[in-house]
């Protein structure tokens, strides 16, 4: 799902340290959260909206093209899917 | 040499008058820039920033401002020329208005500019030149001020020591053993060392006042929201904050007051609330009377949990003394406990791995950064690319934040965390209800020695016990040098409701004004 691969060292090593995180997360599992709304957004703002209007960019596609690795008539170059 | 870690507004003044030139005190950062590549605070120079310099100095010479060109650049406070400031003060122009008129500053390399790289101490992101600008890199161009180099960093700003940059660790200016706490480290030693005037930092659990803390000047966390934060690359979004570090209060609000407001490029941002954050610099005549009557009656409230075993001594001393000048200075002092922060760090481990989990999957080797050139097809594209370009924090963060937000866990942990940060939330809004400022310090310890952490994540997730539960809360708070123990820096944490930077500062620098004067050691 993280699409990183990793080594069969690495998996060793973070396996182990990811066993440690979850017991010192786990101690949440004892708090009584019945009633508690979730948090997410810490200052009360709620779907900001700006008008659905086209604005052009300051940028132009060679800019934004600079820093693919790979790219072809302008366009982003990809591996094959499969 | 001009010394660039004197107040703000007498540089700036300095450059108004023509007694020193933009091009002088840029050059007298990369001087010292030079002489301190030992710390290696510095990732990249801004090759253009003598050019806009010139541009600057090209500026003030059209104004007509060249008055009093002094033969000597030198800058002290017993200048004689200091008595003739208020006679030309009138007669400024527009660019002689500019309240960072060629000052020196460094962001750090998590701010994507133009003219260098951005790499966020990462690998992944070592070829990146960015086509944009941060909003807040803008607004201090705006004002005439001149960046002059990138700073470095734990990468993605994972970490609190800079021993996580994938470029090498940056050392402590007070004791090069030692690292200068994370992950705005860089930002921090570049200050205290007096490399430019004042730097950027971002602050998601305690990045901008543990370095600033253990670096030994001042760094402030803004309240969630008051800064824009576009332009510079996300690790917690519901938590990160940009914000100064600073030679002084005085400093840190007024880069603070230029940066503060809505951005539409920004959704998060919120309206400032005050016209001005700036608090008057603390070497001005009648500012300790002022700050002496703006704590006066004021209720501190000392967190009980902070000053409890596990603090060094030696820390607990320079706080207690600091709260004690307080209290001479006329303010209420008293103790407050906030039980649930013990909840904080866990609640934190499991919130913002997952933010960083989401926020780093747009780095697949295929739109910027690195790209792993023997991959055969698309899945190999982003696995090698990642493997290859993120280092072990990062990739345990990842791992982390999808396995909390995975089906089957997310209720257990992802919702859960969310809920325990509405009861943390609320604790530290009851405190400070009954309090205008929580203080305690910002970490158990001084800094420590470089790798002395290092190989245990968790014993370094555990230096920040005391500071995120501030941005759970996404309430301001503000380090304070307040003295040395056993020769290394200590700081003071104070914090402040949503949206109450007024007081925060005033205190602060109450809080500055009052403290032993601390000088680096040559």
């Amino acid at each position: 799902m993280a699409h990183i691969g990793l080594n069969d060292e690495e998996v060793a090593q973070m396996s182990l340290e990811l066993s440690r995180f979850v017991d010192l997360v786990d101690q949440l599992q004892s708090v009584d959260t019945s009633g508690i709304e979730p948090t997410d957004q810490v200052t009360g703002l709620v779907d900001v909206m700006r008008a659905d209007e086209i604005k052009p960019s300051k940028l132009s596609r060679e800019q934004l093209l600079t820093n693919a690795p790979e790219q072809e008539n302008g366009y982003i170059k990809v591996r094959r899917v499969l | 040499m001009i010394d660039l870690t004197r107040p703000i507004a007498e540089l700036v003044e300095q450059v108004q008058l023509g007694k020193v030139s933009a091009r002088e005190l840029v050059q007298a950062s990369f001087d010292k820039i030079e002489a301190s590549k030992d710390l290696h605070a510095v990732l990249e120079i801004n090759p253009e920033a003598l050019n806009q310099a010139d541009k600057i100095d090209r500026q003030i010479a059209e104004a007509g401002q060249k008055i009093l060109k002094g033969s000597s650049a030198s800058l002290t406070l017993q200048d004689d020329s200091w008595g003739q400031m208020s006679k030309v003060k009138g007669q400024r122009s527009n660019v002689n208005g500019q309240r960072l008129l060629g000052i020196p500053f460094i962001v750090k390399d998590n701010f994507l500019t133009l003219n260098t790289h951005t790499t966020a101490a990462s690998n992944i992101l070592k070829p990146f030149k960015s086509p944009y600008q941060a909003t807040a890199t803008n607004k201090l161009e705006a004002e005439g001020a001149i960046l002059v180099a990138k700073a470095n960093l734990d990468a993605f700003g994972h970490g609190s020591s800079t021993e996580n940059s994938d470029f090498g660790v940056t050392l402590n200016p007070w004791d090069k053993t030692r690292v200068p706490g994370g992950s705005s480290g860089g930002s921090a030693a570049a200050v205290a060392a007096g490399l430019a005037c004042f730097a950027l930092g971002t602050d998601t659990g305690s990045s901008i006042r543990l370095p600033a803390s253990f670096c030994g000047i001042v760094g402030l966390k803004p309240t969630y929201g008051l800064v824009s934060r576009s332009g510079v690359i996300a690790m917690g979004s519901s938590f990160d904050v940009i914000g100064p570090l600073a030679n002084s209060v005085a400093d840190a609000s007024l880069i603070l007051d230029i940066m503060a407001g809505k951005d539409e490029l920004d959704a998060t941002t919120i309206e400032r609330d005050l016209d001005s954050y700036q608090v008057k610099t603390s070497s001005s005549p009648n500012s300790l009377q002022n700050a002496r009557s703006a704590v006066q009656g004021l209720k501190v409230g000392v967190i009980k949990e902070f000053m409890g075993e596990g603090v060094d001594a030696g820390v607990k001393a320079q706080i207690n003394a600091a709260i004690s000048r307080l209290e001479v200075a006329g303010a209420e002092i008293t103790e407050i406990s906030i039980p649930y922060n013990d909840l904080a760090l866990a609640c934190y481990y499991i919130l913002v791995p997952a933010e960083i989990s989401s926020n780093l999957s747009r780095f697949d080797g295929i739109r910027y950064g690195h790209s792993a050139v023997e991959a055969k097809t698309l899945a190999e594209t982003y696995d090698l690319s990642r493997d290859q370009g993120f280092g072990p924090e990062a990739k345990r963060r990842i791992l982390i934040g999808t396995y909390v937000l995975s089906s089957g866990y997310y209720d257990a942990y992802y919702k859960k965390a969310q809920k325990v940060r509405t009861m943390i939330k609320k604790q530290y809004e009851r405190a400070l209800e009954e309090v205008d400022v929580l203080v305690g310090p910002n970490a158990p310890s001084t800094a420590f020695k470089i790798g002395q952490k290092a190989h245990n994540p968790l014993d370094m997730y555990l230096t920040d016990v005391m500071l995120v539960g501030v941005n759970l809360a996404g309430i301001p708070s503000i380090s304070v040098p307040v003295g040395l123990s056993d020769g290394l820096p200590v700081g003071i944490q104070v914090m402040a409701s949503q949206c109450s930077e007024a007081k925060l500062l005033r205190i602060a620098a109450e809080i500055e004004s009052e403290a032993p004067k601390m000088e680096l050691p040559v």
